[in-house]
């Protein structure tokens, strides 16, 4: 079966049967304005993402949309709003602490740490689960030696996981960018997130690379049952892998729904299309 | 594509300066310009004033290996580590003294932290890179201002009196100095704690993640914070360890922030994002200095009519040169690979 036609089947079956998004939201931005000295990336944003789903954020190249996953992660600072996390209240995030609470993502522009091998960079991804003590682990003696050997043995799934085995020792700065989008995913899978925030996992692909890319985030949400939200640009994508979407324009929400409603969507088609936006 | 299956064509650079540099290293012994103990004498001279040089630099590489920044202030460093340890020890014993001395320079990693990496976190290096040369000034500044100026002395009780071995198979024998030996032991135990601390533990991987991509780094919940804290920390304990070695042997005065700056070709050499490298780059340093002090210089004189005098001074310079041109990576650093 073709990645595609699965990906649409995995993205019906998912769209129905949903309890009240209003009482399941893992994840809620409320109100979040950020901006750059005069320049507003976001203007008053607010929306809901409930456990389990893949959520996707759309719109035009400046919408803000890389600067609302940074909010959400606490690499930006937002000026007004809250971010609320299984219920509890934050004006901001700081990443580490993000990272703790269970917030993983994944970059736009590579982020990998390219010096270091791929399993290395997965394992990177371990680190916050690690507890044994720096000596014990320098010299490997008794619990830290087998707890590496439990990660270790995790980072292989998710690099099997990701088919990416034949390049475990290999520098990433040395792969090919599919395969370095990869391992990008695959260090933030390592964490075992509940929220997996991931941006344009497929900028820069070829139609195969994208189809095993749907494929991967799809099978995270199925089988981890990591919570996601992304940033894509591809409608393609858009449409068959996410079950709500948010549109944003010019740092504001234009429109929010299952990917039918968004696609009929007056305001959100002239965003797309370029019509003058009002003075007001 | 593995490093090793580089062809041969294209390391031809690399091998025709190490059978140069082989070549001057034999070049005294093969003419007959020095009997077999004195070259001998000469060649454990440089080693180990290359390990002392390899102390500083050993700092180095911790900063820049996670922070991707080279740290000016490295030197200042070392000097304050040795001031302090030297101020303190005429008030109190000195376990006491190394004690308040590695206290402070914790402190000082602390202070740059709060006041300095933080405020610039997400920078580019050469902004951070800047801030390092301020912090310079403000050690130096600061400890002439509280610790005072003139030169003072470490005596950690090494042993004074140089040994005299291999009577047996040498003419006089080799005099070896048995404080240099106790140094040597000393770096070889910090390097082993270094490497086995970076390969093998969590915080050391964090430190690696954290010199290649600071947002990464974080978002995948390593606090930047702490982890600079701890690697200013590490560092101030190398500069308090070489700025003891340093001080008892030269006493503790203001020029050995200058020692410091032949760190720089020794990480040029080794590498910078490299731990051996620093060793390594220091013997290599250390002992092409004094070749070149008691060999090269007397050739130059006698062939070129020159005053060979100073040739310790530039050496290693020119030497960290060649490796610029021939391997900018150092010998073991890291090879910066990027696809566009």
């Amino acid at each position: 079966m073709p990645p595609d036609a699965n990906a649409t089947e995995a993205g019906a079956a998912r769209a129905g049967g949903r309890a009240d998004p209003r009482c399941h939201a893992l994840l809620e931005v409320r109100d979040i304005s950020l901006s750059f000295g005069g320049v507003r990336a976001l203007e008053a944003v607010s929306f809901d993402v409930i456990e389990h789903e893949v959520r996707a954020i759309i719109g035009p190249n400046g919408a803000g949309k890389s600067s609302m996953l940074n909010v959400i992660n606490g690499l930006y600072e937002p000026q007004r709003g809250q971010i609320w996390l299984r219920g509890r209240c934050f004006d901001r995030m700081r990443p580490h602490e993000a990272a703790r609470m269970g917030i993983a993502r994944t970059f736009q522009s590579l982020a990998l740490f390219g010096g270091m091998s791929v399993l290395d960079n997965i394992m990177a991804g371990r680190n916050l689960r690690m507890r044994t003590g720096l000596l014990a682990q320098a010299l490997r003696i008794g619990p830290a030696e087998r707890e590496e050997i439990a990660h270790r043995r995790f980072a292989e799934g998710v690099i099997d996981f990701l088919e990416i085995q034949a390049h475990r020792r290999t520098a990433v700065g040395q792969l090919p960018y599919g395969l370095q989008k990869r391992v990008d995913l695959g260090r933030a899978l390592a964490m075992e997130p509940s929220i997996l925030l991931l941006d344009e996992p497929t900028a820069g692909m070829n139609l195969e690379e994208k189809q095993d890319m749907c494929r991967f985030i799809l099978s995270a949400n199925d089988e981890f049952g990591t919570t996601i939200v992304l940033i894509e640009h591809d409608m393609g994508v858009v449409m068959d892998i996410s079950d709500r979407v948010v549109v944003l324009d010019h740092g504001r929400k234009i429109g929010d729904g299952t990917p039918e409603q968004i696609r009929s969507d007056r305001g959100v088609i002239d965003a797309y299309l370029g019509v003058a936006h009002d003075a007001a | 594509m593995p490093p090793d299956s580089e062809p041969l064509r294209a390391r031809w650079p690399l091998i025709a300066l190490a059978a140069l540099l082989g070549a001057g290293l034999a070049a005294p012994l093969a003419t007959g310009a020095a009997a077999p103990g004195f070259y001998l004498e000469v060649l454990l001279g440089g080693l180990m004033s290359g390990v002392l040089y390899s102390l500083v630099a050993l700092g180095l590489v911790l900063i820049y290996k996670s922070s991707g920044v080279y740290n000016f202030a490295q030197g200042a460093m070392v000097l304050l580590a040795a001031l302090a340890t030297a101020r303190l020890s005429e008030v109190m014993p000195l376990p006491a003294a190394i004690g308040g001395a590695l206290l402070m320079m914790v402190g000082l990693a602390w202070l740059v932290e709060r006041l300095v990496l933080r405020p610039l976190v997400n920078q580019s290096p050469i902004v951070v890179f800047m801030a390092t040369l301020g912090i310079l000034y403000f050690i130096e500044g600061f400890g002439q201002l509280v610790l005072g100026n003139d030169i003072y002395k470490v005596d950690l009780g090494l042993p004074k009196e140089p040994a005299i071995v291999a009577q047996r198979w040498f003419d006089g024998g080799i005099l070896i100095s048995r404080e240099d030996l106790v140094a040597a032991g000393i770096a070889a135990a910090l390097v082993l704690a270094l490497a086995l601390f970076f390969q093998r533990t969590a915080t050391g991987r964090a430190l690696r993640a954290v010199a290649d991509d600071q947002q990464a780094a974080q978002a995948i919940g390593i606090p930047l914070g702490r982890i600079w804290f701890i690697v200013w920390s590490v560092a101030g304990f190398v500069a308090l360890v070489a700025g003891l070695v340093w001080g008892s042997k030269l006493g503790v005065q203001f020029s050995l922030a200058e020692v410091a700056l032949k760190a720089l070709p020794v990480v040029i050499l080794g590498g910078l994002t490299s731990v051996p490298g620093a060793i390594v780059g220091g013997l290599i340093i250390g002992v092409g200095e004094k070749m070149a002090e008691v060999f090269l210089a007397p050739a130059l004189t006698s062939g070129l009519g020159v005053a060979g005098g100073g040739v310790e001074n530039w050496f290693a310079y020119v030497l960290a040169l060649l490796f610029l041109l021939v391997r900018p990576e150092g010998l073991f650093g890291e090879r910066n690979i990027e696809r566009v």
